[in-house]
Parts: structure tokens; sequence; C-alpha cells
């Protein structure tokens, strides 16, 4: 075969894309490879393929979609992980004539891999997961308001994480830092493929989570359970309205800013070029008018979940509501007011860095107040001590440690000392690991039993718990010290000897993370083990104060068989107090949306296209392209998207549900 | 579909929580009314541009942003039937919040953009004739 | 609505319905309006990045050609018609569909179709000319940036005019029936909108760029 034919049909992929001369990549790909052979051939041993298909894969039930989400974030947070632990090591290694164990090639995708998969397939996977499961729950709907575009929304994530997982494996990943700043992602500086794929995946998942975005907005908006008015609804979904709102809001701005890097990258314009009349700067600056709300997009939830933990395990109303609301519906306006915070020393100026200076620091303010908001709720109530109220005062701690250290390098004098040192990785690693991921943890815990019908183990929570918060200061003090003496960020040699103890220490820390994230499986593993012991019967494993609460663990396909009608904030709490009786009889059809394998096949085809495009495949590109549009309006051709599960079918599992009340007396 | 007692047309709401119904619809009247004001508003800037009626461009720049703000008003409330009642307001909201963000991120690209490229890149004109 | 911390009503005082024992069924797409404007309103945000940059790059010539040299106010002028007309037939459809009369609804999806395809065909003759004049996208960003916005904007008139055949056979099989009523409505809104973001073209990049 010529040349010309081999490139027209493999694009710019050739056989040394394949990484075989890199051991580390190499072995990885061999334990993936032989884990995956394994799990596939578990799959068709156990003829597991149908049911994941038939419940799983094809459900628009948000239940079931928020779970698959779950996984995908925890897949992900391994992977992500991983990354840390390497770079941690090799920063502890590689002092003086030590070059360590990473090359700098290697290294450079290390760390943009760790940041693009923590904040894009772990913690927005995580947090949509839970929004999707518990939100619909808590207005006493039975659907979002789009099944269909949920399912489609997960697999565009999951498509977008199997893009970058497929970098590993298939030419590299972007060497860029996890927002690929211009002019170093240009196509002078980066020809290979690590910027595309690092585009296609964001662009493809960035789909799926503006669609999420909108269908939780239309759900909140439009399927609260009569009585549920704005200021009745519980704190999470509320967090859930803004966080989404933040969404739709941002995800367009890095879609828009990506294509046009992509264009830059393909067609030849001049968006962020050094030439032609364009201007880096510009990449910058957009991409932090995204990048700033994705910070409050991630920490919102979590606040939402912390404010129903705390509230449920304190006994007590959550204190100052309304002004939780207002906290949030500022903080949702402020978020867009202080990207350039990111890069005070670009050299914009004084008046403008002290206006983004000064909006910063009053971004504070709302946080603090749902800070004391907290307390107050706690202040005087019954406080049990379970697993989610654990990380919620592990958060607290953490996170106003975090955060005072945002507020100085909110100050622009100092983020001239500051800016890109390990003080700023120690100081957003605070606010994401002690603010998102306890939280999801908090909520983890929290949910579990809702979700499952059983509690996680306490003993293996209460391990992974300590190791996670004891880990994460070890890790990132050192940080913080070093921060302050002058260290840069994505360093991969040092020369100074005096340093080192201080990234042992923190390789110490990552340890322990490590131990804490083993923990957190082996619990799910011993729960799952003794679920018998750890049932929960009721549906109300903690006395809860919100409607998921309501319906049985794990919910009924249907989330109710009637729907609630809301009198109270706390609305489940009102029925319990007022003993409003279960009904027991007199249940009708139910009308439920149809499982569709469509949104597999489309999310399939779009990664299909990101591949070709990332290669240069042009023929399988349009090939994909013109599929994606035949099986989209194919689908459009669908109009039997509704069944009614029969009334006999709702009686026979609320009488189950009747029966296992009436056996607990 | 269901074909339940209620399907009457579209945006009908048996929820019942006070949602109006779905979007509201325009007569043959305020479309055409609308169509002229668009026209008119279209007509007026290309004129003027296309005729040097006016010399100081500075006015001309002027008159054409205020028309162009005007013609998307017209549009929004005879095409796109835009009004405080429509999904109980949800609609109004949402486009209220989306113009404050345009206009900030608008504006504060163009703003932080201008003090980078005079800071920045000293001897380069600001593009945008700032 | 205060934060008081009132505590529920006591038992023993009579207490209201908790479950809707009576419920009506949910008329299905009864969030499809609310949802398809969220997304307008996202796309909206795509836009105002392209804005942005056009305001950022718009005299970023890099000693190419400039707005004056390149633009044919006459041809935008056509080309602003069409798409004007095209909103008006599409009002009339949505009369046509108010008024349940279904081959007028064809009729005039049909027109505003042949507007849009129209408008199309001056814009790729306009994008063309200009590449022929080797004012590509890749010459300045000025150049860069305006073909990025009008040719999102394109890019959106193209789908549309798919989703507009791919709608008119829906309803020419299944009649006006609520689902395909719903549509017309996202597609009428859709439209509209791209009208409105042309407004923003034709004055910011057109008009004001021939006076820079």
């Amino acid at each position: 075969m010529s040349d010309t034919l081999i490139k027209t049909i493999f694009g710019r992929l050739t056989l040394e894309s394949f990484p075989i001369h890199e051991p580390i990549v190499l072995a990885t790909f061999v334990v993936v490879a032989l884990g995956g052979v394994a799990l596939l051939l578990a799959l068709t041993y156990f003829k597991l393929w149908g049911y994941l298909w038939k419940e799983w894969f094809t459900s628009v039930d948000h239940k079931k979609i928020g779970i698959m989400y779950m996984v995908l974030g925890l897949v992900m947070l391994l992977r992500g992980f991983a990354d840390a632990i390497m770079m941690r090591l090799q920063q502890a290694m590689a002092f003086g004539a030590n070059e360590g164990y990473l090359n700098a090639h290697h290294f450079d995708q290390i760390f943009t891999a760790h940041g693009v998969i923590m904040i894009f397939f772990v913690a927005m996977p995580f947090v949509t997961g839970l929004m999707n499961y518990v939100v619909p729950l808590q207005i006493g709907a039975r659907d979002v308001s789009f099944p269909f575009l949920n399912n489609f929304s997960f697999w565009m994530t999951a498509a977008g994480a199997v893009i970058v997982m497929a970098s590993l494996f298939v030419g590299e990943f972007a060497r860029t830092g996890w927002l690929a700043m211009a002019p170093l992602s240009g196509l002078d500086y980066s020809p290979d493929v690590g910027v595309d794929y690092y585009i296609w995946a964001l662009q493809v998942a960035g789909v799926g989570t503006l669609l999420s975005g909108v269908n939780l907005l239309a759900t909140i908006v439009k399927m609260r359970a009569p009585g549920m008015t704005m200021m009745k609804m519980p704190v999470f979904t509320w967090s859930a309205l803004v966080t989404n709102v933040l969404i739709v809001a941002a995800f367009p701005v890095l879609t828009a800013v990506l294509a046009m890097l992509s264009l830059d990258r393909y067609v030849g314009t001049n968006f962020f070029t050094n030439t032609g009349g364009g201007n880096p700067m510009m990449y910058v600056n957009m991409i932090w008018i995204w990048g700033h709300p994705e910070v409050y997009i991630l920490i919102l939830p979590a606040f939402g979940i912390f404010s129903e933990v705390v509230s449920t395990f304190s006994g007590k109303r959550l204190f100052g509501y309304t002004s939780m609301i207002y906290a949030l519906i500022v903080i949702c306006i402020l978020a867009y007011l202080v990207w350039l915070h990111h890069f005070f020393t670009m050299g914009s100026g004084a008046s403008v860095n002290s206006f983004f200076g000064i909006t910063t620091m009053i971004i504070s303010i709302p946080t603090g107040a749902k800070i004391f908001n907290w307390l107050f709720t706690m202040y005087k109530g019954r406080i049990r001590f379970e697993l989610p109220m654990m990380w919620s005062i592990a958060f607290m701690l953490t996170f106003v440690i975090g955060g005072m250290t945002g507020v100085l390098l909110a100050v622009p004098p100092a983020d001239f000392v500051l800016h890109n040192s390990l003080f700023l990785i120690a100081h957003f690693h605070n606010v994401i690991i002690g603010g998102v991921l306890f939280g999801l943890f908090a909520g983890i815990n929290y949910w579990w039993p809702k979700a499952f019908g059983f509690k996680l183990d306490k003993k293996w929570g209460l391990v992974s718990f300590w190791c996670w918060v004891v880990g994460f200061w070890v890790a990132f003090t050192p940080l913080y010290i070093l921060g302050l003496m002058g260290v840069t960020r994505r360093l991969r040699h040092f020369d100074d000897p005096s340093l080192q103890i201080w990234f042992i220490i923190a390789g110490i820390g990552a340890a322990i993370i490590a131990v804490g994230i083993a923990a957190f499986l082996i619990q799910i593993f011993v729960s799952v083990r003794n679920r018998e012991q750890l049932r929960d019967f009721t549906g109300d494993p903690w006395d809860g104060r919100s409607l998921e609460w309501a319906t049985s663990s794990p919910p009924p396909e249907y989330n109710f068989a009637f729907t609630p009608v809301i009198h109270d904030l706390d609305a489940w709490y009102d029925m319990k107090s007022r003993e409003a009786a279960r009904p027991t009889t007199g249940f009708r059809d139910i009308h439920m949306p149809k499982s569709t394998g469509a949104g597999v096949i489309l999310a399939g085809l779009s990664a299909v296209i990101a591949m070709a495009m990332i290669w240069y495949i042009w023929w399988l590109a349009i090939l994909g392209f013109v599929g994606l549009l035949v099986v989209a309006i194919g689908h459009t051709f669908n109009y039997d998207r509704d069944f009614h599960i029969p009334a006999e079918e709702v009686t026979r599992v609320e009488n189950l549900r009747t029966q296992a009340l009436a056996a607990r007396g | 579909m269901s074909a339940d007692t209620h399907a009457a047309g579209p945006g009908h709401d048996a929820h019942g929580h006070g949602d109006h119904g779905g979007a509201p619809h325009g007569t043959r009247r305020s479309y055409l009314t609308g169509f002229g004001l668009s026209v008119l508003l279209t007509a007026i800037p290309f004129a003027l541009v296309m005729g040097n009626f006016i010399a100081n461009t500075q006015v001309v720049i002027g008159i054409c942003m205020a028309l162009a703000l005007v013609q998307i008003v017209v549009h929004m409330i005879y095409f796109l039937h835009m009004n405080s009642k429509s999904e109980s307001g949800w609609t109004l909201m949402a486009l209220i919040f989306t113009i404050i963000i345009v206009v900030i991120a608008l504006a504060g690209t163009l703003w932080v953009m201008f003090h980078m490229n005079l800071n920045m890149m000293p001897g380069m004109e600001m593009p945008g004739g700032m | 609505m205060a934060t008081t911390m009132t505590e529920t009503t006591p038992p023993g005082t009579e207490a209201p319905a908790f479950w809707d024992l009576d419920p009506h069924e949910h008329p299905p797409g009864a969030s499809t309006m609310l949802g398809f404007w969220l997304y307008l309103m996202s796309d909206c945000l795509i836009f105002a990045m392209l804005f942005a940059a056009w305001g950022v790059y718009g005299a970023a010539y890099a000693g190419g050609p400039t707005p004056k040299e390149l633009f044919d106010l006459k041809l935008v002028a056509v080309n602003t018609a069409m798409l004007l007309l095209s909103s008006i037939t599409y009002g009339f459809a949505m009369i046509s569909s108010d008024e349940k009369r279904q081959g007028a609804v064809l009729g005039w999806l049909a027109a505003t179709g042949l507007f849009g395809a129209a408008f199309l065909a001056i814009e790729l003759y306009e994008f063309s000319h200009l590449l022929h004049e080797g004012a590509g996208p890749q010459r300045s960003a000025f150049l860069s940036a305006f073909f990025t916005l009008v040719g999102t904007h394109g890019l959106h008139v193209t789908f549309g005019l798919i989703w507009l055949v791919t709608l008119m056979v829906q309803v020419a099989r299944r009649g006006l029936e609520p689902a395909n009523l719903r549509r017309l409505q996202c597609l009428s809104l859709f439209w509209h909108f791209l009208d409105v973001i042309w407004i923003g073209v034709f004055t910011f990049v057109y008009l004001l760029g021939v006076m820079r």
C-alpha cells in the first residue's frame, strides 16, 4: 500500500503511537488489559451482559443513572489518584543527581491528566450523580423532566472519560497543565495529539454536563410536588438548582473557548497564536470565565449535602434556611465577577486587579455565613456522630483554613508572591478535598442506605475517614510551607536538597490517603457482605427530614406511589410528627418513560468522531457524523416513549413494603 | 403519548400549582406588527451607514447600537412571545439572568483585555478601537 | 418564609392531606418549552463569547484587509431580509398550527425553509468570495473572529433547516398532534432566537465594522 493510502486510512495513527517503549505505561496497560479481559469474561460467564444492557445502560431511571455516575466517578478517582501518587513519588525522589523515575514527557502528562480527571471525571460525575439520585426524590417527583436526555448525558460524560483513558495507551495526553493554556496548547508548541485528546474529551463530556444541567433545572422548576414552594425546597435541592444554573451559564463558555482553540489547531485561525493578530491572554481570560464558576459548581452541592447532614444528625431544623438560600444566590452571581483573580500577575494593572481582588474577598462573606449557620444548627442539638456527620465536622475545620488561605491569595500583592507556587496547590486541594470530596463522602455515607437498602459499615468507614483527614493534612501542610518558601508547581526535579524532607512528608501523606481510599473500597465490600445485618427496613435509617426518606430503601422504580403534598420545609419530618398515614390502597397505573439504547449509541458515535478527529482520520469522522445525525433524527421518529406500570404491580410492591413496615412494628 | 382526558393543547398543565401554560401564542396581527417594526429597525441603520447621511460616525454608531437593542426587544416580544407570565415567569427570569451574565462576560472581557494589551503589549493598538 | 424556628403544627390538630390520592395524569412534555428555553440561554452564552472575541479581535487586521475593503453591505442587507422573511413565514406557520390547518403549516414551513436556504446560499457565496480574495480565517485574528461568529450562526441555521425538514415529514405523517405541536414551538423559539443573534451580527460585525 502506498503511504498516502495508509495516511488516508489511519490519519496520523502509526505503530509508534502506541507507547511500547515506555515501560511504566506498558506495565499499566498490561494490568488494565488483564483486568479488563477478566471483567469482560466474568460478565460473559455470569451472563450479565443482557442484564446490564436492559436494566442499567439503557435505563432512563434517574436513580440508576445516578448510581452509574457514581461508579464512573469512583473508577476515575482511582486513575486520578494513581497519577497523584506517581507525582508525589517522583517529587520525593528527584533531588540533585537523582532524576527520579519519570521523564519530563511523562511527568507533564501525569500532572495534566491528574487535574483534568479529578475535576471533570471524578468531581463532576460524583456531584451530578448525587444530584441525579437525590433531587427528584427530594421534590417528590417520579423522574427528571427529560429522562432520555439524562441517560444520554451520562453516556456523553462516560465517553469523555473513555477518550481520556484511551490517551494513556494510544498516543499521549496533553502536557500543558489542566487548562491547556495558550500558546503552549497551540499547534506550534504542542503539535502532537495530546491537546486534541484534551479538547475532544472535554467537548464530548461537556455536552453531557450541559444537558444534564438543563435537565435538572427544568426538573426542579417544573416537577416539584404540590405545596413545595421555592422556600419550602430542601437545601440540597436549592444548591442543586443554583449549581445547575451555574452549569448552564458557564459550560457554554468552555465550549466556545475550546472550539476556538481547536480552530487554531485544525483550521489555522489566529485566536490565541502569537502572530496574525492573535492574543494568548484572551484564552486565559476566557477559560477562567468558565473556570471560576466551575469551582462553585463543585462546592455548592457539597454545601447542600452538609446542610442536610448537619440538620439531620443534630435533630434540628437547619438554622437560617433563608440566609442559606440567599447566600447561594449571592455566590451564584459573584462567581461570575471574580475570574481575574486567577491571573492577577498577567498584567492587567492596578484598577482591574483591585476590582477583582475585592469581589473575591466579598465572596467569602456568604460562604462564612453558611459556616455559621451550620455551627448554629449544631448548637444545642442532639448530635449523632454517624459517618456523614463526622465528614461534615472535618469539612468545617478543614475548609475554613482552605477558605482563609484563599482570601490571602485574593490580595493581589500577596498573589504576586504566591502565584503558581505550591501554596496555591495546597490552597485549592484544601478546598476541593476538604470541601468537595469530604462532602461527597458525607453524601455517599448518608444516601447509600437509600440507594441500596443497607447502611455502610461504620468501622471501615471510620478507618477511611481518619486516613483521609490525617493524610490530607500530612500531604498538604508541607506544600503550604514549600509554597511560602517560593517553590513553584509542576516541577519534576529539584536542586536544593533541604527541600526534600517536605516532599517526603507530603509523599507519606499521599500514602495515608491511599489507605483511606482502600478502606473506602473495603467498606463497600464489607457492607455488601454484611448487608443483612446493616439492612434498613424503614426507608428512614437516619431519622431524616426531607422527602427522600418517605419512600422505601431502595425506592421503587416510580419513587412514590402517590405524590406527596408538602406543608412544611422539612416535609418528611412534618409528616412523621403529624403521624401522616402512608396510603395502602387505591393505587393507580403509573405513567413512566421507556428505556432506550439511543443514548448509548449516540455517545458511542460521538466518541468515534472524537477519536477520528484526534487522529486526523477524516473519513471516519465524516462517517461518524453522518451516523450521529441519522441516529439522532431516527430517534425523533420514535413517538412511543412511555408505558404504564399497572396498578396491580404498584399494589404488589406497596403491599410488600406495608408488610415489611408492619414486621418491624 | 398518553391518551388521557387531559390531552388538550400543548402547554396544558395539570399540576395546578400556579404554573401558567406553556409558550403563549402570537396572533397574525402581532406577528405582522413585529415584522413591520423589525423591517423598519433594520432598514434605518443600513440606510444610515450605506447612505452616509450623518457625518459623525460616533453618532451613527450610537444610533445603530440603540436600534439594535430596540429590535432585539421587539423580536423578544413579538416573535419569542417573551412576557412575565409564561412558565410562571421562569423564562423571563432565565433571560434576565443570562443578560446579566452576558453583560458581565462581554464588558469584563473588553475591560480586562484593554488593560492587558495596554500594559503588556505596548505599541500595539487595542483592537476594538477602545 | 422567615428564618423562625417554628415547630410544625402540634399533633392533635387535624392533619391536612399529605398524599395526592387523586392524581392527574402528568401531561408528557410539560417541561419541554422551559427546558428548550434554558438550552437557548446556554447557546446565547456561546454567542456571547464569540461576540467577545469579535470585540477583542475586530481590529486585529495583522496588516491584512479591513472590513471596509471586504464587506458588501448590499449583500448583507439582502441576507438580513431573507432571515426576516423566514421569521414572519414561520410565524404564519405557528398561527396555522393554532388553527389546526396542517396543509397551511406545511406550506409556511416550506416557505421558511426556502428563505433559510437562500440566506445560507448568500452567506456561502460571501464566504467563498472572501476566501477567493485571500481573506480566509487564517489571514488575521479579525477574520478568524469574523468567520467563527458568522459561521457559527450559519451552522445553527443549517441545523435549523435539517430540523425543519425532519419536522415537516413528521407533521405530514402524524399530523398536528401534541408532540409535533411542541416541536413546532421549540423550532419556533430556535428560529427566532437565531434572528436575534443576527441582529447583533449585522449591527456589530457588518455595520459597525465598515465604520471603523
